[in-house]
């Protein structure tokens, strides 16, 4: 027992874990839950680009700021923002299909994030950290930065949960009962963008797409009301930061990595032996009613 | 926050559930409706009919408020569509997302979202309304089961109990009976006659012409142009079905004199 509460106590006299394992938590919980829209509404994708369109500002900022990661948050929000309202702008119009588009500008995006990384003389660990994370590396400053935004992304999920519902669920009946459908649009990208950017420190770019549709695609198996999945979501993103972070420290793996492969086996486990639903379950069903 | 939101309109007494005027819809330049002009008034049952690509959905969308007419006029209840919230639209099985996680209530206090407004949270007397809706279709002991988990008649019905909770005046039906048994079917029939006694009006874009036939006040006949809007027997010639569907159509005569006429497009198919 003794042993055990070492196990876990131990990593925590480190404080660079402690602001560490918070940042993770709270990214863990604000990106699960906005997930399960991301995972409802199809927007995977949409989110993947979201997150690879944030580069190219922040490597703007890097240079500008010669590598001082103060301004680089509001440099990283600036452009997520504006990614954004261009991705909603860009899904209105139809002469390109909207996922074609969306990949043509994401990879330039990504490209052009990476040309101007690299004319930096410490390119390579600094790409590194922009594409999977470095939350070891969080400060007090970016815990409160994220915890604040973060906050207010799940005060607006909360407020206006309703109007998500509609509109996720059913458009047509949104656009009938006359609410400001296209407001609302906007404003969950926005919050994409918001919830992409606290999260750039802890997983980075390439894993962001993991942090948001794994917990809620896992949930989706488990529950059958949104505020259950919500909820699910939510512990299984703040399980898979913790576990994932001690995984890191006591296997010696990149700490991004680690929290999305601990997500990763828990949609494994969950896809095979969800009641009812489960690759498992439904073998059992199909055996006590064979199709004819 | 509630600025958001449009005003919405009272309803003028004594005027029409819909007046349409010389509608006209193009999509890429094709006209989908074509100088359409009708009028129905409230409690009224219509049955709207026609080929594939007859605009039929195309009119639900007008008369819904979500697609912007290229020419014409349209009111309901003396106001412009999209200043309504009574106006209910009813979707197809198929539409639907049988993944989400919504239980049948949920889905039925979605009805609610509208009027609640912004900000603000369901009440008892939501909840309540929510429970008589769900008891006046019969799905109340449905009420915790998942909208995926239902056969397609019970979906049909949670839909219109949802369109109650809205309190829908005005309800559009996209083809509600399509592949649903006879019993499903005459358990529909019974809530719209329901609907009827309250004032509720009611069109159903239909394939089946016998049903449209035997169970509507009026049908209206539509191929992008309005070809016919009266009753059965004076829409339902051979002339007007001709010019509707071509030699799409199969008509037969039986020994009573009765014709049957068999929409040879599809089986469930919709445009």
């Amino acid at each position: 027992m003794a042993a055990l509460i070492d196990l876990i106590a131990q990593p925590l006299s480190h404080p660079f874990m402690v602001r560490g394992l918070v940042a993770a938590l709270l990214v863990g919980v604000v990106c699960a839950i906005l997930g399960t829209y991301v995972v409802l509404r199809g927007m995977a994708f949409l989110g993947d680009a979201l997150a690879h369109s944030i580069l190219p500002g922040v490597a703007v900022g890097y240079l500008i700021g010669g590598g001082a990661r103060g301004p680089l948050f509001w440099w990283a929000m600036g452009t997520g923002v504006i990614a954004a309202l261009g991705i909603g702008a860009i899904s209105r119009r139809g002469e390109i299909k909207e996922d074609t588009a969306i990949g043509v500008i994401f990879a330039g995006m990504l490209a052009l994030g990476v040309a101007l990384i690299s004319t930096a003389r410490s390119y390579s660990v600094d790409l590194a950290h922009f594409l999977f994370g470095d939350v070891l590396g969080v400060a007090t400053r970016d815990l409160v930065l994220t915890g604040v935004f973060g906050a207010l992304v799940l005060l607006i999920v909360f407020a206006f949960y309703k109007e998500f519902l509609v509109l996720s669920f059913d458009p047509i009946l949104a656009a009938t009962l006359r609410l400001p459908t296209r407001f609302f649009h906007y404003l969950l990208l926005v919050m994409l963008a918001v919830t992409v950017v606290i999260s750039l420190q802890t997983v980075g770019v390439a894993l962001m797409v993991a942090m948001l549709v794994t917990p809620g695609a896992t949930a989706l198996l488990l529950t059958r009301r949104l505020p259950a999945m919500m909820a699910v979501s939510a512990g299984i993103g703040a399980l898979s930061a913790i576990a994932g972070l001690y995984l890191s420290y006591y296997a010696n793996v990149a700490s991004g990595a680690a929290i999305v492969l601990v997500a990763t086996a828990l949609f494994g486990l969950a896809f095979l032996l969800a009641p009812g639903r489960g690759v498992l379950a439904r073998k059992v069903t199909e055996r006590a009613h064979p199709p004819h | 926050m509630q600025t958001l939101l449009k005003q919405y309109h009272e309803h003028d007494a004594g005027a029409p559930s819909i007046a349409a005027e010389g509608l006209v819809v193009r999509y890429n330049g094709v006209r989908a409706l074509d100088d359409v002009t009708f009028s129905v008034d409230p409690g009224e049952r219509v049955a709207v009919v026609g080929p594939n690509g007859a605009g039929k959905s195309t009119l639900f969308k007008v008369i819904a408020g979500v697609l912007q007419l290229n020419g014409g006029r349209i009111t309901l209840y003396g106001g412009s569509p999209e200043r309504h919230i009574c106006v209910a639209f009813v979707p197809q099985r198929t539409q639907v997302d049988l993944q989400f996680p919504v239980n049948v209530r949920d889905v039925v206090m979605m009805g609610r979202s509208g009027r609640l407004g912004l900000l603000r949270w369901p009440r008892r007397r939501d909840r309540r309304l929510v429970e008589e809706c769900m008891a006046l279709v019969n799905v109340s002991d449905l009420a915790e089961r998942r909208i995926g988990e239902l056969s397609g008649g019970q979906q049909q019905r949670v839909f219109i109990a949802r369109a109650l909770a809205q309190e829908a005046q005005l309800m559009l039906m996209d083809e509600p009976l399509n592949g649903l048994d006879v019993n499903s079917q005459e358990e529909i029939y019974g809530i719209l006659d329901e609907l009827r006694g309250r004032g509720v009006t009611v069109l159903v874009a239909t394939h089946d012409l016998g049903q449209a036939a035997r169970c509507f006040d009026r049908v209206m006949l539509l191929n992008r142009r309005l070809l016919g809007f009266g009753s059965p027997k004076d829409v339902f010639t051979p002339e007007l079905l001709g010019q509707a569907y071509g030699d799409r159509l199969r008509m037969s005569e039986l020994p009573d004199g009765a014709l049957i006429w068999s929409d040879t497009c599809c089986n469930g198919g919709h445009d």
